[in-house]
């Protein structure tokens, strides 16, 4: 079979899959008679998402939760990738704020969301902040440990040939460091989304966490139904762009199985 | 050919190395005497192998030579000048190639001239003419992966040439090759060494490839490391591969391996 076909026919099974279970939910809600405010019918939440994406306050609340996604997401990883850099390139820094960085990582970080809504406010700052620092760890871990990855032998072949510290990091470390920066990003990326919805729900005056709850206030489930459903497709589109950089920058790597076979 | 230059040259030493010495700190607190006490010369444009069991300090010395370690105590004068550290006018071949996997073969050869600094243009005509000497070209934009473990070997050769050395430092280069390919290699080490007028030195440990290519065979041993003999090989040039059976050869063979027969470590 061709690639073209095979991908087609995949595709194809996909859907199907995705027909049946759309199907069994909404004849199950229906025989069984379940509330709407309990389960909403595949039906009547595509309905609201039509109504969703028609209306002007929607986008309004959309472009909120992206900008903090995006501006959280932007800080907390160049945040991280700085601060791996430097404590992965110094032994001293490593040794002293190591620690700190692992007592930091175990900590909840949504636990702190609170704390930070009362310092930063119900805006959009408290949020971006949030988002930040939930973003910030898995590229300063990933960072610190991609960049002790480089081959000794490769530093040193840099090293004989006269290399100064920044020839060394910028010409084999941090390229060693790239595939797991790029994994920190993918992780990051996803929890951002998650970062921002979560300091909404703990005070805010917009965005698509203040609709869920809004909805669910009203018992508009259909309508919560319909903006997780957004949330969803914000989280695959940006998964999808770090995804396509990775493979396009980070080049020399095999990716996946399916890369090889092809 | 270079025959004549090769065993008469007398000319200043092109390496000098004196009482050179290198201890390890270990754990025990007195830690590993690597090198004890190391006395070398090496006349401008000569070839010259080491060999000597696992352990014996080889690499150590190499990776002294080359900058990368810190020697405890002696003296090392490249082209009559005290040595301290990395040294453009040194070029070194690992037993790994160690290419960098994200760039090409052209751009990986450039790499030490990236670092010094040179001038990329007389640079790039520079790597050209190395991988047709290396019959690379049809490969020029390849990446390594795209390479086998012999062509990645040249590339790594020509990359320690890209600055135009005085002093090539090779480091089992050879080793992880199968018999074939290290037989090709040896004759193409030996076709660029007459074509360049390089000083080389080659850590072995085949005493055969040590024999074939050097003009002299400095044989260490360990615990601690120094260097017991140095045998001037007058086998003419350029060798063939034919010559491995000739009795000249044979000899220094069996004058080599004596020195392991109680260690028993070295490669036939
Ligand atoms: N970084 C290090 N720290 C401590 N001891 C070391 C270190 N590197 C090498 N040694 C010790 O120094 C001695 C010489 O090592 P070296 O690598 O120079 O040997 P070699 O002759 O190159 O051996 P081989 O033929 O196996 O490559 C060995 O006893 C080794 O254990
Ligand atoms: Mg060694």
């Amino acid at each position: 079979m061709s690639r073209h076909r095979r991908t087609a026919t995949n595709a194809l099974q996909h859907l199907l899959l995705l027909a049946a279970i759309l199907l069994l939910w909404e004849a199950a809600v229906r025989l069984f008679d379940v509330p709407q405010i309990v389960l909403p019918t595949p039906s009547s939440i595509l309905q609201a998402l039509i109504g969703l994406l028609g209306s002007s306050t929607f986008y309004r609340h959309l472009v909120v939760t992206l900008g903090e996604i995006l501006a959280g997401f932007g800080l907390g990883a160049v945040g991280g990738t700085v601060l791996g850099v430097v404590i992965g390139l110094s032994p001293t820094m490593y040794r002293l704020l190591f620690p700190y960085v692992v007592a930091f990582e175990t900590m909840p970080k949504v636990a702190i969301a609170p704390i930070i809504v009362v310092w930063a406010g119900y805006g959009m700052t408290s949020k971006v902040i949030i988002t930040a620092l939930i973003a910030f760890f898995p590229l300063l871990a990933n960072t610190v440990m991609g960049l002790r990855s480089a081959p000794r032998e490769q530093i040193e072949m840099l090293v004989a040939a006269t290399a100064s510290r920044w020839q060394v990091f910028h010409m084999v470390q941090f390229r060693h460091a790239l595939p797991q920066i790029f994994t920190g990003l993918d992780i990051a990326i996803v929890l951002s989304v998650i970062g921002a919805i979560v300091g909404e729900f703990v005070g805010a005056r917009a965005g698509l966490g203040y609709l869920i709850l809004q909805y669910n206030f009203n018992f508009n489930i259909a309508g919560t139904f319909a903006v997780l459903f957004i949330l969803s497709a914000i989280g695959i589109v940006l998964h999808w762009i770090v995804a396509s950089l990775h493979t396009r920058i980070v080049f020399w790597v095999e990716h996946d199985a399916l890369h090889r076979e092809a | 050919m270079r025959d004549a230059l090769s065993q008469t040259a007398p000319g200043p030493d092109m390496l000098a190395i004196s009482g050179l010495t290198k201890r390890y700190a270990g754990r025990g607190g007195e830690g590993v005497l690597a090198l004890s006490d190391v006395d070398l010369s090496i006349a401008r444009g000569q070839f010259i192998s080491v060999v000597g069991p696992s352990g014996c300090g080889k690499s150590t010395l190499l990776k002294i030579l080359s900058g990368i370690l810190e020697r405890s105590a002696g003296e090392i004068r490249l082209d009559g000048r005290p040595m301290s550290g990395p040294d453009p006018r040194v070029g070194l071949v690992f037993q790994a190639p160690q290419l960098l996997p994200w760039l090409t073969v052209t751009e990986n050869i450039l790499v030490p001239a990236r670092v010094q600094k040179l001038d990329l243009r007389a640079a790039r005509a520079r790597a050209a003419e190395l991988i047709e000497m290396v019959g690379l070209t049809p490969f020029a934009t390849s990446y390594p992966r795209e390479l086998s473990g012999g062509m990645q070997q040249r590339v790594g050769i020509c990359r320690a040439l890209i600055h135009d050395p005085e002093l090539l430092l090779m480091d089992e280069p050879f080793g992880a090759l199968d018999a074939m390919t290290r037989e090709t290699m040896n004759n193409e080490l030996q076709r660029i060494w007459a074509s360049s007028g390089k000083t080389v030195m080659l850590i072995t440990h085949s005493i055969p490839e040590a024999v074939y290519l050097a003009d002299r065979v400095i044989v260490m041993t360990p615990r601690p490391g120094r260097i017991v003999d140095d045998i001037a090989v007058d086998l003419p040039r350029a060798r063939t591969l034919e010559m491995h059976n000739t009795p000249e050869f044979g000899r220094h063979v069996a004058r080599i391996r004596r020195h392991f027969n109680s260690e028993g470590t070295l490669d036939a």
